[in-house]
């Protein structure tokens, strides 16, 4: 009963806590606190709930146990991180996203390709890639080549469509503009096209962080060496140790959240010019 | 219309032409082994012809793709479970299912957060920071977990869906709500709206071209969740069945018409949203 009454009393606390912080004028750390709060409350409501009404550690662990087990095999669980994230995900994410870059540049001289693959490009985008798993890991093999070239499918397409609209995005005047100051096809390109289709780009780049680590993780249910984060997460459900598989997700959602940060923050750097980067 | 059709069907046929290459190059291993240790030599066209009809190809062609999916389809009773219309079945109903109480929670959130500046504050950092975690990677636990608590079937799958599906709609209606300008909700306080009045009057038809897009987003993601949420209930049903199927027993070409089907879905649902955005926007006078 007790941690009943601990939970309903955490959730309050913290609720009023934000309420208050939204009545405050915005500064950044109250921006940044009251996300920080409703995270730590949603932890403190889940530990209360799962020891207050005993729910099974089988079915639902507790917070403060995933926390143990995190601390008591970290090395596998960089192990894991390494085999799939290092070599799998951030591999093939750089190869895709590199390879679907260069084609973008490669097409957006031919004016009638451009308007075949957007169409194209667009749909494949929105089919199931991931279906591509089973595929690829029989093509490549069980170990992280075959988990990449998941993510190489599985990143491209975004990536191609975004950079083949961004080389759209500066318009005539500025074009104009460039062949006044007598600029050929590639100063054009590098001075020009390029730094205006960065929103775009990174736009794909950000869609596919997300991606990359999902397709590693995914591709890893289909086959894999006996390490790395799918093939724990599918083996320990099978032997239903659920806190290690939320110890996964925690460092999957870090990794993802880390991935897709690093893309954000460079992009504030090099977008710095457009509207949605001014405040 | 022309100016596309035509660099859309080069590109295909490219694509095509490609992947038929691509099934000689892959194949032709297994054809030359055979041949050797059945004492004979192949010629070219000889070894070309083999590669695009092997029963176990690497990379099966398009046209062993097209007759598989045609047999599966239009020569099976729809309720067999050979049909590919029946496991579509199955996971058109996980996807729909999704779909629906992802757009449902998305717009509920997104008029909370739209309405409310501590939600605004503390929710959305959330929801943005929960398309990092890859919640596909977790399905086979979801599953897992709420079969032991009794809820199985058509849920699970559809909790996968939803999870996915959820987070296009609240940001794209979180930008479409937000969408009127001041000069018109001015407009509205000067007519003393009340504030149900300014959601149902201006808010919602003014985030609707929003809210159109974000579901072709939500309807594609649903359904790939659908499709891995059913890869660890051991393959019983559905396309993401017949994927694991096919992978388990080697048969390429039962992996490639579940893929086609899949896309097949995929465009037909976004489709028809897309439809009903022409339709429901022209009537509301926003095209």
């Amino acid at each position: 009963m007790g941690w009943i009454v601990f939970a309903l009393a955490a959730w309050a606390l913290g609720w009023l806590l934000n309420v208050w912080l939204a009545r405050q004028p915005v500064t950044w750390w109250s921006s940044l606190a009251a996300p920080v709060i409703f995270g730590l409350t949603l932890l403190a409501v889940w530990e209360g709930v799962v020891r207050g009404f005993e729910i099974n550690q089988v079915l639902l662990p507790a917070p403060t146990a995933i926390a143990a087990r995190i601390g008591s095999s970290a090395d596998l669980l960089w192990a894991d991180f390494a085999q799939t994230v290092l070599k799998g995900a951030l591999s093939g994410y750089v190869i895709g996203c590199g390879a679907a870059f260069l084609i973008a540049v490669a097409v957006d001289r031919f004016p009638f390709l451009q308007r075949g693959l957007l169409p194209v490009g667009n749909f494949v985008a929105a089919l199931p890639v991931i279906g591509m798993a089973p595929i690829l890991v029989m093509w490549f093999g069980f170990d992280w080549q075959s988990k990449a070239a998941v993510v190489v499918v599985m990143v491209f397409f975004p990536m191609l469509v975004n950079t083949v609209q961004g080389l759209q995005a500066a318009d005539a005047m500025q074009k104009d503009l460039m062949r006044t100051y007598a600029a050929g096809y590639w100063r054009t390109l590098l001075k020009l096209r390029l730094p205006a289709a960065m929103p775009f780009i990174f736009n794909g780049l950000k869609i596919g962080t997300t991606l990359a680590l999902i397709g590693a993780i995914v591709a890893e249910f289909f086959g894999s060496p006996i390490v790395g984060m799918g093939f724990r997460i599918s083996t320990s459900v099978g032997q239903l140790t659920l806190d290690l598989v939320w110890a996964e997700i925690f460092v999957a959602a870090l990794a993802g959240s880390a991935f897709y940060g690093v893309m954000a923050l460079v992009e504030q750097r090099v977008t710095f010019w457009h509207p949605s980067q001014r405040n | 219309m022309r100016r596309t059709v035509v660099p859309v069907f080069t590109v295909v046929g490219f694509l095509l032409a490609f992947w038929y290459a691509a099934a000689v190059w892959l194949n032709a291993p297994w054809a030359y082994n055979k041949a050797q240790r059945a004492g004979e030599s192949l010629s070219f066209s000889q070894v070309v012809a083999d590669t695009w009809s092997q029963k176990k190809p690497k990379l099966p062609a398009p046209h062993q793709v097209a007759r598989e999916v045609w047999e599966t389809t239009a020569q099976k009773a729809v309720t067999s479970k050979r049909s590919l219309i029946y496991h579509a079945g199955v996971t058109l109903s996980a996807t729909l299912l999704g779909f629906v109480l992802g757009t449902g929670l998305g717009i509920l959130l997104a008029v909370g957060i739209v309405y409310n500046r501590t939600m605004d504050m503390s929710v959305m950092p959330w929801v943005i920071a929960s398309q990092t975690i890859p919640i596909l990677a977790i399905a086979p636990m979801i599953i897992v977990v709420l079969n032991a608590v009794g809820i199985s079937g058509l849920l699970p799958k559809a909790m996968i869906s939803m999870y996915l599906s959820f987070f296009p709609v609240v940001v794209g209606m979180v930008k479409g709500l937000r969408s009127p300008e001041a000069m018109q909700l001015d407009q509205m306080r000067t007519w003393h709206a009340s504030r149900g009045q300014t959601f149902w009057k201006l808010r919602l038809p003014s985030s609707m071209p929003y809210l159109f897009t974000s579901l072709k987003i939500a309807m594609a993601a649903s359904l790939v969740g659908a499709i891995v949420g059913e890869l660890p209930t051991g393959a019983v049903a559905g396309l993401g069945a017949r994927l694991l199927a096919g992978s388990y027993y080697g048969q390429t070409v039962q992996i490639w018409s579940a893929l086609v089907m899949a896309a097949v879905l995929a465009a037909c649902l976004v489709g028809i949203i897309g439809l009903l955005q022409r339709v429901m926007l022209r009537r509301m006078g926003m095209s």
